[in-house]
């Protein structure tokens, strides 16, 4: 199987999209001349032109919408976002219109818009540019909110983006651009809602997303080095629709959870689990549910702070060994 | 307006061929004494000097995050906070080294700043998009395009309101004029008639984007729409820089009247440190401003001419700004990190206070 990043494997989705579908545009602020201001659409331009690859003036509330527009016409727009953290700009449009317009009309009108960039902190960028919008996002019914994790899921779970006709919210990693995998060639989609596991055990549950399945992946394979725990590890892959069931059992089997998120603790997706497991699953549980997330501030700029601000191995060792 | 006016395509040769200011006889310039011009002069070379020493620490990875860098544009920054009285304001974007030297900040917590270090301006929480100092009537360092218009407007409503004979000048982008915030910004101050410049720095791009791909119309004349005074002026004369900003900083003063002020400038470097700056623009470009436009090289001609600066003067005060720049390093390598302790600090003004005003749980810590 082919090795790619997480970026070209985004892009390979991105490219074989629009390849099928003449609907598909892609749209954002330096993802055509400058090929992407992470490169994820580069060389895109020269090879798909400027009808497909579209470059933006710096007006996300006006794209944004522009492209929500367009969608229900029947455009596929795929609207780069070059950080994530801008679309409070684009605020209203995404969350007045792309979530409500299928509703507001009873059902006549549909939202295939994808809306992508990267969405995290760790890279010094200061509390503007730093914020992890997936319980925000996700709170608002009619959107649909995905957070891959490493470059297979990332092009399968964009082609189902992109043909998917609700309005989905796809949200990237600068950290895991660079991030290698073997990714299977051709037309590969994932369904939403279905998590995956990415490392199967029996004495804890650690639930995650993005870039933090990495972390707990070390943090595992750490612990079981030195302590001998056996510990499983659900990759979300999607935070809505949310993939209870797959929880749940895990729970079932190890009865002790850890939620880990690169989130704000207050009102966080793990807040949202952490009800969900103790109304479905009260009875499996051995342990309180813990979570470790962002410490409750906004995003410091102070390089080694920042790294200690964020989820990080020894925090989610710590987290496991308040539950072990 | 076009990046490059006809004249400068011609001028091509070197920078003693610059032609003497229009401006010089503007009555804000003509009434500076000498060590007026030369402070002017030497806050421009501060700022270069200082910019051009945060380009090796970036590189040796002890600046994290962005770094755009001012280079170029000095004038712009240099001239229009020269003309600050104790009751005028200024705001920028991102790209705020300059301001922040120009309203009289001190390199030194400023490069600690970019360190991330606890002694920097905003004690290593904000970096090089979030300079601040409001005891100078500096209100930013804003990394959000377009995000600070609003703020400005709001420091020109609060002068107002107060009674107050002051003016605020907001700093934004060519690329941030396409910000729907700004034109609702722009319609307010001139609805109700509140003291603000909105000061559009037009170095030709918005990152990779010249401005004939991102804007419709001309940038400054949007200010017609709202019934708004505009002016133009070029960006490499420190002078005319003043003579613009005093005509329409004494009327926002008096008359309370908004207006867009479009300076032609531009930048040496990458949008920031991170832009190879390899696929929009060519080096002959850069080149050629440089060349003939250099806002440094512009005023120390214009200086020399008038004998103000003379070339012991003149490296005296390059000396000066690097030694400066050196001595700013050194106090950032020197001071301490903020703690992890420190991240819950500064959110609140009730948490700072020794006595909570409120109650419940405000922060939701884990392990
Ligand atoms: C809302 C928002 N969108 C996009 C960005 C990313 N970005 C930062 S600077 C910039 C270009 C701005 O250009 P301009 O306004 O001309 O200012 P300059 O950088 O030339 O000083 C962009 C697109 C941002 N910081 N905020
Ligand atoms: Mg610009």
């Amino acid at each position: 199987m082919p090795v790619l990043t997480y970026r070209e494997a985004i892009r390979a989705a991105l490219s074989e999209e629009i390849e099928r579908d003449p609907n598909v545009v892609i749209m954002g602020e330096e993802v055509a001349q400058f090929n992407g201001a992470y490169k994820v659409t580069e060389g895109m331009l020269e090879k798909y032109g400027p009808k497909r690859i579209v470059d933006t003036p710096i007006s996300e509330a006006g794209f944004i919408g522009m492209g929500i527009g367009a969608s229900m016409l029947g455009i596929r727009p795929v609207m780069e976002l070059m950080f994530w953290s801008f679309y409070s700009v684009a605020f209203d449009q995404i969350v007045n219109n792309a979530a409500n317009v299928r509703y507001m009309s009873g059902g006549q009108i549909a939202c295939p818009i994808v809306i992508r960039g990267p969405a995290n902190g760790g890279t010094n960028v200061g509390a503007t540019h730093s914020h992890t919008v997936e319980n925000i996002l996700a709170h608002h019914p009619g959107l649909k909110v995905v957070v891959p994790s490493n470059a297979a899921d990332a092009k399968a779970l964009m082609k189902t983006a992109i043909r998917d006709n609700d309005p989905v919210m796809f949200l990237e990693n600068t950290i895991l651009y660079g991030e290698k995998g073997e990714v299977p060639e051709g037309d590969i989609t994932l369904p939403f809602g279905r998590a995956a596991i990415a490392r199967t055990g029996k004495d804890l549950t650690i639930v995650t997303y993005g870039r933090c399945v990495l972390h707990s992946l070390a943090a595992a394979e750490t612990l079981r080095a030195s302590k001998g725990f056996d510990i499983e590890i659900i990759d979300l892959r999607t935070i809505r629709p949310l993939d209870v069931d797959t929880i749940l059992r895990s729970v079932a089997k190890t009865h002790r959870l850890l939620i880990v998120e690169e989130q704000r603790p207050y009102c966080s997706i793990g807040s949202h689990i952490a009800a969900i497991v103790q109304e479905e699953a009260f009875d499996e549980l051995d342990a309180p549910i813990l979570r470790v997330g962002t410490i409750d501030a906004p995003s410091i700029y102070s390089p080694p702070v920042e790294k200690q601000q964020i989820p990080n191995v020894d925090r989610v060792i710590a987290g496991i060994l308040r539950l072990l | 307006m076009s990046k490059k006016s006809p004249e400068s395509a011609e001028t091509k040769s070197d920078a003693c061929a610059v032609k003497p200011s229009t401006h010089a006889s503007a009555p804000v310039n003509a009434a500076l004494s000498n060590a007026q011009r030369i402070e002017l002069y030497r806050k421009m070379v501060r700022i270069r000097r200082f910019e051009e020493r945060c380009l090796p620490v970036y590189n040796s990875g002890k600046i994290g995050g962005f770094l755009h860098l001012y280079i170029g544009q000095e004038a712009v920054a240099v001239g229009a906070c020269s003309l600050m009285g104790k009751d005028d304001h200024v705001i920028t974007a991102y790209r705020d080294h300059g301001h922040a030297i120009a309203v009289g900040m001190d390199t030194k917590p400023l490069m600690a700043e970019l360190y991330g270090k606890i002694t920097g301006c905003s004690k290593g929480k904000g970096g090089s998009m979030h300079y601040f100092a409001p005891d100078l009537n500096y209100w930013g360092g804003h990394g959000i395009v377009g995000g600070q218009i609003p703020l400005g407007t709001g420091l020109a409503y609060a002068v107002k309101y107060q009674g107050k004979k002051g003016a605020a000048m907001a700093f934004m982008g060519d690329g941030a004029v396409n910000q729907g915030a700004v034109h609702e910004a722009y319609n307010l101050a001139a609805l109700w008639d509140l003291p603000v410049l909105f000061v559009i720095e037009n170095n030709g791009y918005s990152m990779g984007t010249s401005q004939e791909r991102s804007s419709a119309g001309e940038l400054g004349k949007r200010a017609e729409a709202y019934d708004m005074k505009f002016y133009i002026c070029g960006g490499h004369d420190v002078y005319e820089v003043r003579a613009t900003l005093d005509a329409a900083l004494t009327r926002a003063r008096e008359q309370s009247k908004p207006a867009v002020v479009e300076i032609d400038t531009y930048r040496y470097r990458g949008h920031s440190v991170a832009d190879p700056d390899k696929t929009y623009r060519d080096r002959a470009e850069i080149e050629d401003y440089r060349k003939t436009k250099d806002p440094i090289q512009v005023f120390q001609n214009q200086l020399v001419l008038e004998k103000v600066l003379t070339p012991a003067l003149i490296e005296e005060i390059d000396a000066e700004a690097r030694a400066e720049s050196e001595r700013a390093v050194e106090f950032a390598e020197a001071s301490p990190f903020p703690t992890a302790a420190d991240i819950q600090k500064d959110v609140y003004w009730e948490t700072d206070q020794p006595k909570r005003t409120s109650e419940g749980r405000i922060f939701f810590n884990q392990p």
